[in-house]
């Protein structure tokens, strides 16, 4: 894993422009931003933290808690919210006890929601480990999370 | 197949590069070489072209590899054909490509065969693509029933087919932007050279200046396809008469609208597009390095980009002194970090500029003070992708497009309660019954069209009998909706337009950067107003009282907003309340005197019944209630107070006999439907 130090030399002179490609990078390095991440940055950019923290706090792709092993993204758009994508969400926070982070109580999975995911054609959508599963129902999610709770993973149908 | 072979030189007399430019690079790719008489290379050249122009050599199979294809198990699919081509020795080869609109029928095959038309194949799912396969290869079907069309006349054969363009959904649209998605390999510069890509911008930067770029751009009445709807020409030609020593352009890909997927569509299907026009916006304004702000929601666009990009670096045709026109461009990708806000064009910039994403007051514009205070041009990326055309075939064929006052084509995203969900471009001016009910298929069986939501957030609804009106700028805007980014999202009976609106402001309130207070306190309490009135009014008077108060003030508030917010998203931000309030009063009005969601969405607004046949008189549920709704004497059938319960389901719980069930009031006969039918 490189250090944000080594993270950052990939960047050549630093400006406030890099700002946040350098929080994009760190971020997918680690999963999150810590604070000392973030204390190295501002250090390095010569900015006061308050600016990073501001910045990072600003934009929702940035989070402060580490991910789990699993990433579901909610799309929370229009077209998925018609489709039902309410009652997706609130089952996921029910059956994996979601706390304030969106880290499920038993440390496997990380639920995200996003505004849109722009696949509004097949809604209800989530996003599951980079694959897109849409038309989805509570019965066909339970069945998602089953195969990960038993294999460790998805594959095979949907 | 190689890429930038279009671009290779094709003997030694042929010298250019990268760094040592040759002005007719393009123009060699068709009627090459022009610099030297060789048949072998103009044998060479035609080859060369004519690959291009088909996708490769051999039998093709091209794969709708685009997000909506990727969910419906593209990926999946190609591998089971990949395994089927090694295990049965077939040499084909696989061709990913963007979506070709049609997104309810992905996944899309099509197949490329000898000289035969390239045939389009639909509702391909990993489930089923064996028996496609075992079709198309074993029993030499062509004819089975995926077969949805055929792209073009090729040989001649297979006439019987329908042309693609001819079938129902493809029928009505009129195809500019997305003529080349789904079509061509969206990671091949060859693919978009052979199809005439950058023969526009060429043109303007050989035989153009600056200023008629601008000119012809403003000419043709290219608006905006962002939603704000600005003369692109004219911004142009503000950032164009700006002196300063660099400018920018940057393309705005943020794009944030739920509902809304075209830019999505258009950078995955067809990038060199996108870049083609927005080098010819840096020329017409005179800007030497451009920004492409994307959305990190879009992974396969911003690769889809970095791809393009690195093709047309190495071509040539993007970098220093670009086709030897003394005019030099880079363009680089920003990713966006998941605000909603950086849509607006100054909170885009100040992205770029490495802080939080907050809009600033204009003027001054852009155009005029823009990134790092250089005048700055900022467009659409399906703006942008109208751009090479425009230039290409001049503005009188673009002002022809269009079927109403405005100019050329839009793609709208239909999504929600609607058959045919997917991407349709159609000449603008066009009714919006034909998008909805010719393009789209209409209602989901059983059900009825209600409204169409346009524009997003900044948006509003359409209700069903106004879908006469013609979709152009200043017709939607007089029903208090807008042309917006084209999102279209359709509702029917089962949504409620409170929870429509309430959806909208939830999403406003949590997307507002906090910098101006009429946005930021304003949505907030609209939002409170809404959600009171999607839940029921149970507790103290006070509560009650408020909840009535609250909606006297909504219309005033939301006015508020709209005329006092600092940008263009709290301007509009109240666009869903308003028009809602204006089509769906009666809504309201159901949500407030009776408790009761005629659409039965609201799930606050749920309340208790008890089964009479079923009930046996126990009690157990009267007593567990804790707001004493449940009245009835012991061994006798219990009633539930629907005004007084709250709807916490301590009594259904608790019943013995289960003769409790919960409902939304106003779905009573839905419900009582669905029981029966079951």
């Amino acid at each position: 894993m490189s250090t944000v130090q080594e993270i950052i030399t990939g960047f050549g002179p630093l400006t406030m422009d890099s700002l946040i490609p350098v929080l994009q990078d760190v971020q997918k390095e680690y999963g999150f931003l810590s604070g000392e991440s973030m204390e190295e940055i501002s250090a390095i950019i010569g900015a006061p933290v308050s600016r990073v923290y501001g910045v990072a706090t600003f934009y929702k792709q940035f989070r402060f808690a580490p991910l789990e092993e699993h990433v579901i993204q909610v799309c929370r758009g229009t077209a998925c919210h018609v489709r039902g994508s309410l009652a997706i969400a609130e089952h996921l926070q029910r059956r994996l006890k979601l706390n304030k982070d969106g880290n499920s109580q038993d440390g496997k999975f990380s639920v995200l929601t996003v505004a849109c995911l722009g696949a509004c054609s097949i809604a209800p959508v989530i996003k599951l480990d980079g694959e897109f599963y849409g038309h989805l129902t509570t019965q066909k999610l339970d069945a998602l999370l089953d195969q990960i709770g038993q294999t460790g993973k998805v594959g095979g149908e949907a | 197949m190689k890429t930038n072979q279009l671009v290779t030189p094709c003997c030694s007399q042929c010298w250019h590069t990268a760094a040592n430019p040759c002005r007719q690079l393009i123009a060699c790719i068709s009627e090459g070489p022009l610099c030297h008489k060789d048949d072998k290379c103009r044998t060479l050249r035609a080859d060369r072209l004519s690959a291009a122009r088909r996708g490769g050599e051999g039998d093709l199979l091209f794969i709708g590899t685009g997000t909506c294809g990727l969910a419906n198990g593209a990926s999946r699919i190609m591998r089971q054909i990949r395994l089927f081509f090694e295990t049965t020795r077939i040499p084909a080869s696989i061709i990913e490509v963007g979506c070709v609109g049609y997104c309810q029928r992905e996944v899309f095959i099509d197949l490329l065969s000898g000289t035969a038309p390239r045939l389009s194949y639909c509702d391909v799912t990993p489930e089923n693509i064996n028996e496609l396969l075992e079709e198309l290869y074993v029993k030499g079907n062509l004819k089975n029933r995926f077969l949805l069309g055929r792209w073009d006349d090729a040989d001649g054969t297979l006439s019987e087919i329908p042309l693609l363009k001819d079938t129902p959904f493809f029928k009505r649209q009129c195809k500019v932007v997305l003529e080349n998605c789904g079509r061509i390999d969206p990671a091949s510069l060859d693919a978009a050279l052979a199809m005439g890509a950058f023969k526009a911008a060429t043109r303007a930067i050989q035989t153009m200046t600056p200023a008629e770029v601008c000119d012809t751009v403003l000419e043709s009445g290219l608006r905006g396809r962002g939603g704000a709807g600005f003369l692109t020409g004219q911004k142009w030609r503000v950032a164009h008469d700006t002196v300063s020593a660099e400018k920018y352009v940057i393309c705005n890909a943020d794009e944030g609208d739920p509902g809304a997927f075209m830019d999505r569509a258009v950078l995955e299907g067809d990038p060199f597009r996108v870049l083609e026009g927005l080098i010819i916006a840096a020329y017409a304004i005179g800007a030497s390095k451009g920004y492409i702000y994307c959305r990190a929601e879009y992974p396969l666009a911003i690769e889809r980009l970095r791809t393009a990009i690195s093709q047309c670096m190495e071509a040539g045709l993007l970098g220093h002194n670009i086709l030897d026109s003394l005019f030099s461009f880079e363009v680089t990708i920003k990713q966006g970090a998941g605000a909603f806000v950086c849509g607006e064009e100054t909170a885009i910039l100040a992205s770029i500029e490495g802080g939080r994403g907050m809009p600033r007051p204009r003027p001054p514009f852009p155009a005029v003070k823009g990134l790092h205070g250089k005048p700055t041009v900022l467009n659409n990326v399906e703006t942008l992708a109208n751009v090479p055309m425009v230039v290409e075939r001049g503005a009188a064929w673009f002002k022809g497009l269009a079927a109403g006052a405005s100019a050329g084509t839009k793609v709208f995203a239909l999504s929600g309660s609607i058959r045919n969900t997917g991407l349709v471009e159609v000449p603008i001016g066009i009714p919006l019954r034909e998008i909805i009910f010719d393009i789209g298929g209409g209602a989901l069986p059983g059900h009825r069209i209600k409204a169409v939501q346009m524009g997003g957030p900044s948006g509003g609804c359409i209700p069903e009998k106004e879908m006469d009106v013609s979709v152009d700028y200043a017709p939607l805007q007089q029903l208090g909706a807008i042309m917006g980014s084209g999102g279209m999202v359709v509702m029917d009976e089962c949504a409620c337009m409170v929870d429509v609106a309430k959806f909208f402001m939830e999403f406003i309130r949590n997307e507002s950067c906090g910098k101006c207070s009429p946005c930021r306190e304003g949505t907030t309490r609209m939002y409170e107003i809404l959600s009171n009135l999607t839940e029921k009014p149970v507790g103290d008077e006070l509560r009650r009282l408020e909840r009535y108060r609250g909606i006297l003030h909504l219309e005033e508030l939301a006015q508020t907003v709209k005329e006092t917010s600092l940008c263009g998203l709290g301007q509009t931000a109240a666009n869903p309340v308003l028009s809602t309030l204006r089509f769906f009063r009666d809504e309201y009005e159901a949500h407030i005197f009776e408790n009761r969601c005629p659409a039965g969405a609201c799930k606050g607004l749920k309340t208790f019944s008890i089964d009479t046949a079923l009930c046996i008189g126990c009690t157990v549920c009267k007593k567990k209630c804790p707001n004493n709704a449940i009245i009835g004497e012991r061994k006798q059938a219990h009633y539930i107070l629907a005004d007084i319960c709250i709807g916490c389901g301590a009594c259904a719980e608790s019943c013995p006999q289960k003769a409790i069930f919960e409902f939304i009031p106003g779905s009573q006969e839905k419900e009582l439907q669905e029981t029966t039918s079951a």
